[in-house]
């Protein structure tokens, strides 16, 4: 079954097209990367999905709810770590995870639960009753994601959930996400191309707007006849022929 | 529960900015006592503390304005707000969410300046409590502005625009700091076409007992308030609904 189906979705910034025609189905409880350099699409895909932006035609159906007429539905069951850190500076660690379950309907006994479990699922133990301002950008980060978890979402979006994460922390973060799948269909957009063959079930690469390319790592390597995917996704991003 | 969610943490950031406590009420309670200072060795009219108190209560409020429109433009600049955007909380959750935290403390903030009053000579009677009934029309209209900018501006232009622009613009034209008969002319008519002159007359009119002189003025920040806050909402509505947070 797909949590996803977008058919024909086009975003238009004046006579810029930031994304072209997108038509693409996501498994449900599946990891999809999208992949792109700079300005390829892949935050504004995002924004779309996550009802941010709206489409200016086309749609897509998240678990049976369109993001143009259901998007209040849609908002239920989603959640999202944007691209730059989104905390509250002023509200503790503890606060924010708070904020996030009630502002998801949670009550206060379940916004306790949720938050305890969240501080142990992602060590936030020791810096829960801090601020989140006086947090380094690492743990801010891991405090942004597991504000995006905390509601129990069934489609997430990580929009490079691990920019500015160092090698081990990331690595945690990588282990999180393992854990997600089956339970949470997560699409996640990253610079990391290790980070998207680690991780993801199915890869979609877009450039100036479209996408180029859809399958596993694996399957990209082969289509392009080349040697690593990096040399897959260089091709397919620039349009160019792999090297051999 | 998502409202008062919500509700709580904008009220724990405001709180918790010490600038905020700072020019939301120790500035005024500075300039009412520099004032009532001045007022004890060159006695002037209108510092008396009967006609001063409600002009630093109209000046406190003000900061509203700044405390409101940092908070929602620094949302929107640090991503929180787009967070935000794509949770269930509605448009409505989202405007009374910035706005029920500000009205008390902007009461509590009114209260305060009348207290410190109270140790300036003013009367303790009943008519304070008016007072303060009259002063939440104004209130209404400084978070409506803090809202709109919010909705508009970076957090460096709020500071721009409430924090210098707004606080002084609403102190000289409020009759508060020199008497706008003095002055006259078309600076009178400018200060009487825009709420702030009103909201200062109204509420010394209620804190005189004066009940008649009350809402002719009052009408005006009523009327001003209403319209700044819905040109306020639409800002933001279109906020939530366009491209860019």
């Amino acid at each position: 079954m797909n949590a996803i189906e977008i058919t024909g979705l086009t975003k238009k910034y004046g006579e810029r097209t930031a994304v072209k025609s997108l038509n693409l189905s996501i498994e449900q409880g599946t990891c999809f990367a999208l992949l792109g350099v700079n300005g390829a699409g892949k935050t504004t895909t995002i924004k779309m999905l996550s009802c941010l932006t709206k489409p200016t035609s086309g749609d897509a159906v998240i678990l049976g709810k369109s993001i143009l007429s259901e998007s209040q539905a849609v908002k239920e069951v989603i959640n999202l770590s944007p691209q730059e850190t989104a905390v509250a500076p002023n509200l503790t660690v503890r606060e924010n995870l708070e904020l996030i379950a009630g502002i998801y309907g949670s009550d206060r006994t379940a916004t306790l639960e949720k938050t305890d479990r969240a501080i142990k699922d992602f060590d936030l133990a020791e810096v829960e009753r801090q601020k989140a301002k006086t947090l380094s950008g690492g743990w801010q980060r891991r405090l942004s994601i597991a504000m995006a978890l905390i509601s129990a979402p069934q489609v997430l979006f990580l929009d490079e959930p691990t920019l500015g994460l160092d090698v081990l922390a990331r690595r945690e973060l990588w282990s999180a996400i393992e854990k997600l799948k089956g339970k949470v269909t997560v699409i996640l957009t990253t610079h990391y191309l290790e980070e998207a063959e680690a991780l993801s079930d199915k890869i979609g690469i877009m450039a100036k707007g479209e996408l180029k390319a859809l399958g596993t790592a694996p399957e990209l390597i082969s289509r392009m006849g080349a040697k690593t995917f990096e040399d897959a996704f260089v091709a397919l991003a620039t349009g160019s022929e792999a090297s051999a | 529960m998502k409202l008062l969610a919500f509700v709580s943490r904008n009220r724990k950031e405001m709180l918790r900015d010490p600038l905020s406590l700072a020019f939301g009420i120790g500035f005024p309670l500075v300039l009412l006592l520099l004032l009532s200072a001045i007022q004890a060795n060159i006695p002037v009219s209108l510092f008396k503390i009967e006609k001063l108190a409600p002009g630093i209560a109209v000046f406190g409020l003000s900061f509203i304005s700044l405390f409101s429109g940092t908070l929602i433009a620094k949302d929107r600049t640090s991503s929180f707000l787009m967070r935000l955007f794509a949770s269930p909380l509605s448009a409505s959750d989202f405007i009374l969410g910035y706005t029920l935290p500000l009205l008390p403390m902007a009461i509590m903030q009114s209260a305060i300046c009348f207290l410190a009053s109270f140790f300036l000579k003013l009367p303790v009677t009943g008519t304070v409590l008016l007072a303060l009934v009259v002063l939440i029309p104004a209130a209404v209209l400084f978070i409506a502005i803090g809202l709109l900018a919010g909705s508009i501006f970076t957090d460096k232009q709020v500071g721009g625009v409430c924090g210098a622009l707004l606080t002084n613009v609403s102190a000289w034209l409020s009759g508060t700091w020199f008497d706008l008969s003095l002055v006259g002319g078309a600076f009178k008519r400018i200060a009487y076409a825009l709420p702030f002159a009103h909201a200062v007359d109204a509420t010394r009119a209620a804190l005189a007992g004066d009940y008649a002189s009350i809402f002719p003025h009052l009408w005006w920040v009523i009327g001003y308030a209403a319209v700044i806050m819905v040109i306020a909402v639409v800002a933001f509505k279109r906020k939530m609904n366009g491209d860019s947070v």
